[in-house]
């Protein structure tokens, strides 16, 4: 890497450093540096105000219901699909990798669609779900499912090349040994892939917390009720009321700062623990 | 469930457990859903298919989600390359923070990068104070819609060059200097052909999120029909007159556009190992 640092003159290396330096500095930084600007505008006692407001109070706590269910949910079905992804042989398998990829190529907006169209008012589901009494979409279960919807891949992506990476061996030793199938998992399988596991929970619970388009489509926008923190941005956004949009919005930005701090650290530390290439 | 799946020589457990949840939680939350999306779009027939999913304004707002962002795209190739050419070859102070810097558009959500981006380029906003009066106006019109996309792309298209620039040989570099060649032709024959196929890999993929984005472009897009509408906004806006037919529609053809990317997207990786060996 040093080596071909050197070949290039020092002034066109200086020069490309800075052109980098200064495009992220003001095409990241300068949007991150404007949330917090806006936010703390009025003054740290209008930013605390805006942060006690009852309905944003309450759409923090149902971001973080939210995430509480759909995070977990996700995570065993990431287990489960990288063991049998990883540690077995199959027809298919490509395949299959394709089809739990899919959420991330498909427009937020249609994530929150689909439950729409099956639970919605003129949904399949619709009319009888609503001659029970059962509420899904504009309700706290349709946020869960379109979250769910969206952070699918997330844990599973991560897993799969790394148990693959690692092979079955340490496994196979274990059941050889005596150990059972869960204890196997439990206190071998568990522990090879742990930060891999803590990296992927990581950027699922960064994307569950922030999702916007998905939750918008299924929500409602009842404030108080149904607004998560990123849907009690926009109404706040929608009433002129800056500051107070930009308060919430600040906590959202933290969120990703102590994300991105956390899955650097990760980066750093474990490099050769989380993926399969290095 | 096994017997359908021939496995060879694993002798762990939990195989068709492990496969069974798998199978039906993607079912569930994935296949079905996403099922529904084709048979509610053609459950009036081809003509009212035809007339939500091929109507002048929904062909505007095609234009403008894929056009905005494929000119994104290609934006965050340059900068993109130039962003992973600086953290892969060159050591300097602060390359790691650079680095952690790169995915803020991942973790950010994208309601906030909207309101932020919208905050910085209306006209009272410190870039858009600068842009307003040379003629150049950004918010509020699709311009506005190729930022948001740009900020949102960036990290696909470094985060998929940067290991293959890394893995690119030195040696062959290194010959074509010493053979004569110029630093600008090695750069353009040798390095950029072996770093292409990942190069149009990121390319698809900002390409890919940037169509479907909705979050970030709302609040800086104007949202006017026919000229600052993107797609998703059109299948919000049908949602909302209840007309769930006609959203379904306009869902079903970005659909189509994205599986045909994710298979595009398939091959390319495809061609990229074959490169790599």
């Amino acid at each position: 890497m040093t080596r071909a640092g050197l070949r290039e003159p020092a002034a066109v290396k200086a020069l490309l450093i800075l052109a980098a330096l200064a495009y992220v500095a003001a095409m990241l930084l300068l949007p991150l540096g404007a949330v917090l600007y806006e936010a703390f505008l009025r003054g740290m006692g209008a930013w605390w105000a805006a942060i006690r407001d009852p309905d944003a109070k309450a759409s923090i706590w149902l971001t973080l219901v939210v995430a509480a269910v759909s995070v977990p949910l996700n995570t065993m079905f990431g287990l489960a699909a990288a063991w049998a992804i990883a540690k077995f042989d199959f027809r298919g398998k490509t395949a299959l990798i394709t089809l739990i990829e899919i959420p991330f190529s498909v427009s937020p907006v249609v994530s929150g669609l689909v439950f729409v169209l099956i639970f919605g008012a003129q949904g399949w589901f619709g009319p009888w779900l609503d001659r029970h009494d059962v509420h899904i979409i504009f309700a706290l279960p349709g946020l869960i499912l379109a979250t769910v919807f969206v952070t699918f891949p997330f844990v599973a992506r991560q897993l799969i090349p790394l148990m693959a990476s690692q092979g079955r061996s340490d496994e196979e030793a274990a059941l050889t040994l005596g150990a059972s199938g869960w204890q196997t998992f439990w206190r071998i399988t568990l522990p090879n892939i742990r930060f891999g596991l803590l990296y992927g929970v990581l950027l699922c619970n960064a994307r569950a917390m922030g999702e916007f388009g998905a939750v918008s489509v299924v929500s409602g926008h009842i404030r108080g009720e149904t607004n998560t923190m990123p849907l009690q941005v926009e109404a706040l956004y929608n009433d002129y009321d800056f500051v107070a949009a930009f308060a919430v919005a600040s906590l959202l930005a933290l969120l990703a700062l102590v994300t991105l701090t956390l899955k650097s650290a990760l980066e750093w530390r474990y490099r050769g623990a989380l993926s399969a290439r290095h | 469930m096994s017997r359908a799946f021939p496995r060879r020589s694993s002798r762990l457990p939990g195989f068709g457990l492990s496969l069974g949840i798998t199978i039906l939680w993607l079912s569930l939350i994935v296949l079905i859903p996403l099922s529904a999306v084709f048979l509610k779009s053609g459950s009036d027939g081809w003509h009212s298919f035809s007339s939500a999913a091929f109507s002048s304004r929904a062909l505007a707002a095609y234009r403008l989600s894929f056009g905005a962002a494929a000119m994104a795209a290609a934006i965050n190739c340059v900068f993109g390359l130039l962003v992973a050419w600086v953290l892969v070859r060159y050591d300097f102070a602060g390359r790691r923070l650079l680095s952690a810097l790169i995915d803020l558009p991942f973790a950010l959500p994208t309601a906030v990068a909207g309101i932020a981006l919208t905050a910085l380029y209306a006209d009272t906003g410190i870039i858009g104070r600068i842009v307003e009066p040379a003629g150049l106006p950004i918010a509020y019109r699709p311009a506005g819609v190729v930022v948001a996309l740009t900020f949102i792309g960036l990290p696909f298209v470094v985060r998929t060059v940067e290991p293959v620039l890394a893995d690119a040989s030195s040696e062959v570099e290194e010959a074509a200097l010493t053979l004569g060649a110029t630093r600008i032709q090695t750069f353009s024959r040798v390095i950029l052909p072996s770093i292409g196929p990942a190069l149009a890999t990121g390319f698809a993929l900002a390409f890919a999120r940037g169509a479907g984005e909705y979050g970030s472009v709302i609040f800086i897009a104007g949202n006017v029909p026919f000229k600052s509408e993107i797609a998703p906004l059109l299948i919000v806006t049908q949602l909302e007159e209840y007309n769930y037919a006609g959203a379904a529609a306009i869902a079903c053809v970005m659909l189509l556009i994205s599986f045909a990317l994710l298979l595009l997207l398939n091959m390319l990786q495809h061609w990229q190992q074959r490169r790599g060996g």
